[in-house]
């Protein structure tokens, strides 16, 4: 059977797809075992440790327990946006893992294969684009329980979204200056070479509010002001149960992975090792993914939640105007560099 | 199929989930369900630039229309909680029926228009990020750019006093 140049195409990118959906997949269900695990740790509890060796089977439990539950919709809800909000919100989070790299290029078979789904030539504004489609899931799920709580949780998660946001697309504007591309292929590889190279360091204001803008785009403590259970009892999926919880859950975990894997990329050098000699690969991507998984965790078990007013103002009178100066400065330096 | 008539029959989709939502968000009286549906318009005319070769205006014009206008939209229709639109009691049949009669001739004026002009088929254009920033920056529009950004940014400082005005009588 040979197929013909389209085929092939259609049919690696289909594989690419089919891989990369079911590595998130289980990466999803492993977080939700190791993030319970290690915020146990650190508070010196022991965590789910009954299901399995180690409890590693909890994720298979708790995915039994969560699809033989009821579905509640409650009686004032808007029933076709209570059902779309977890999809939309689920769609948005895997739409934006297509254009990220995890590698360089691979050949089989003398033919090379790009590993990433999409080279999209303007990679990061994509990536923008969707994480502010990805909002939508969340004002909606609140909005359609018709109930106080999930309508504040919306509420703030729009505002804090939009001051965020632009924290965090201002943190980009350095690096595409630098590597003079929006294609997040052309910033990892100006990362290469020796480890001062990484954008985490040669940028670090950048890095910083990077840091702490995605925090809080993904929900994550201390910015969980959304579904702060001690004043909104869950936020927006408080009337959630059953699968469509788990949607909502899947996609926050999602989002969570595609940040890490995004600051391991613009930041972090990607796939290249930080020192010359050593061959780049996706392993070291993995790794540097990973160590921001745990970080999202460690902050969680760290730092207490931002009051809402403390929250906007940090955003918008200490992020933007930070962000903003070390444009002006780094334009300068390139500038600089070019004259 | 050839990927060309893939994207042809894509792009008739996008255009008519287009034209479809913002039927929807004119003809609905619910506001939410207006914006949302606005919101599928802004999407799928972004996914239509993307398929006639211009991925940057596609993902700025899901940046800023979908993604930051709409949400501060959505974010004071949620805050002030409006209802669905009530119709207003002189609203009757005679207005309807003016309404229709405007309406087709809009129609046919703009069918008109159509049929006389016969647009031809656009040639080839750069969009690309490096071609736009040449045209706002370098050439063309440079002084049109920078006075609307000032004039924008005196709007912003102009509404920033209303809202602030001495708060105590």
């Amino acid at each position: 059977m040979s197929l013909t140049p389209l085929q092939q195409e259609i049919a690696i990118s289909a594989l690419k797809v089919l891989v990369i959906f079911g590595a998130l997949m289980s990466l999803f269900s492993g977080m939700t075992y190791i993030e319970r695990r290690v915020l146990a740790f650190m508070q010196f509890r022991l965590g789910p440790n009954r299901t399995g060796p180690f409890g590693i089977l909890q994720p298979v439990a708790d995915g039994i327990k969560l699809f033989f539950k009821e579905e509640v919709i409650p009686a004032g809800a808007n029933k076709l946006l209570f059902v779309a909000a977890p999809a939309l919100a689920v769609v948005t989070a895997f739409l934006a893992v297509a254009v990220v790299p995890y590698g360089g290029t691979i050949h089989i078979k003398g033919r090379p294969i790009l590993l990433q789904i999409s080279d999209l030539e303007v990679g990061v504004l994509y990536l923008f684009a969707i994480s502010s489609l990805g909002v939508y899931g969340i004002v909606m799920a609140g909005w359609a329980a018709n109930n106080k709580y999930t309508l504040i949780g919306g509420l703030r998660s729009s505002a804090q979204m939009f001051s965020y946001e632009l924290a965090l697309g201002l943190s980009f504007v350095t690096l595409i200056m630098v590597a003079g591309s929006f294609r997040i292929r052309d910033i990892v590889d100006s990362q290469a070479g020796w480890i001062w190279h990484w954008n985490a360091i040669r940028q670090l204001p950048a890095f910083a509010v990077f840091l702490v803008a995605a925090t809080a785009e993904v929900n994550r403590t201390p910015f969980d002001l959304p579904e702060a259970e001690t004043e909104l009892v869950a936020g927006f999926h408080t009337e959630y149960s059953s699968m469509r919880f788990a949607l909502l859950q899947m996609a926050e975990y999602i989002n969570m992975i595609t940040a890490s894997a995004v600051g391991a990329n613009l930041f972090l050098g990607g796939w290249h090792f930080g020192l010359p000699g050593v061959p780049s690969s996706p392993l070291w991507f993995i790794g540097k993914m990973l160590a921001f998984l745990f970080f999202f965790i460690w902050l969680r078990g760290t730092v207490p939640r931002f009051r809402y007013d403390q929250l906007m103002h940090f955003g918008w009178k200490v992020l933007v105007p930070v962000a903003m100066a070390w444009i002006f400065v780094a334009a300068a330096l390139v500038l600089w560099r070019q004259a | 199929m050839s990927i060309a008539l893939f994207q042809a029959i894509l792009f008739y989709v996008f255009g008519a989930l287009a034209l479809g939502a913002a039927l929807v968000m004119v003809a609905q009286r619910n506001p939410t369900y207006s914006a949302f549906a606005l919101i599928v318009t802004l999407v799928s005319l972004s996914a239509v630039f993307g398929l006639l070769g211009s991925p940057f205006i596609a993902a700025l014009q899901i940046i800023v229309y979908a993604g930051a206008i709409m949400v501060l939209f959505l974010f004071v229709l949620m805050l002030l909680n409006v209802r669905t639109e009530v119709r207003a009691p002189g609203e009757g049949r005679v207005f309807k029926l003016v309404a229709i009669g405007f309406g087709a001739l809009l129609v046919g004026e703009i069918g008109s228009v159509l049929v006389a002009a016969r647009p031809a088929l656009a040639g080839g254009f750069d969009a690309s990020a490096r071609q736009v920033a040449r045209l706002l920056f370098e050439t063309q529009y440079l002084y049109v750019f920078e006075a609307t950004s000032i004039l924008i940014l005196a709007s912003l400082v102009g509404a920033i006093a209303l809202a602030k005005r001495d708060p105590s009588p």
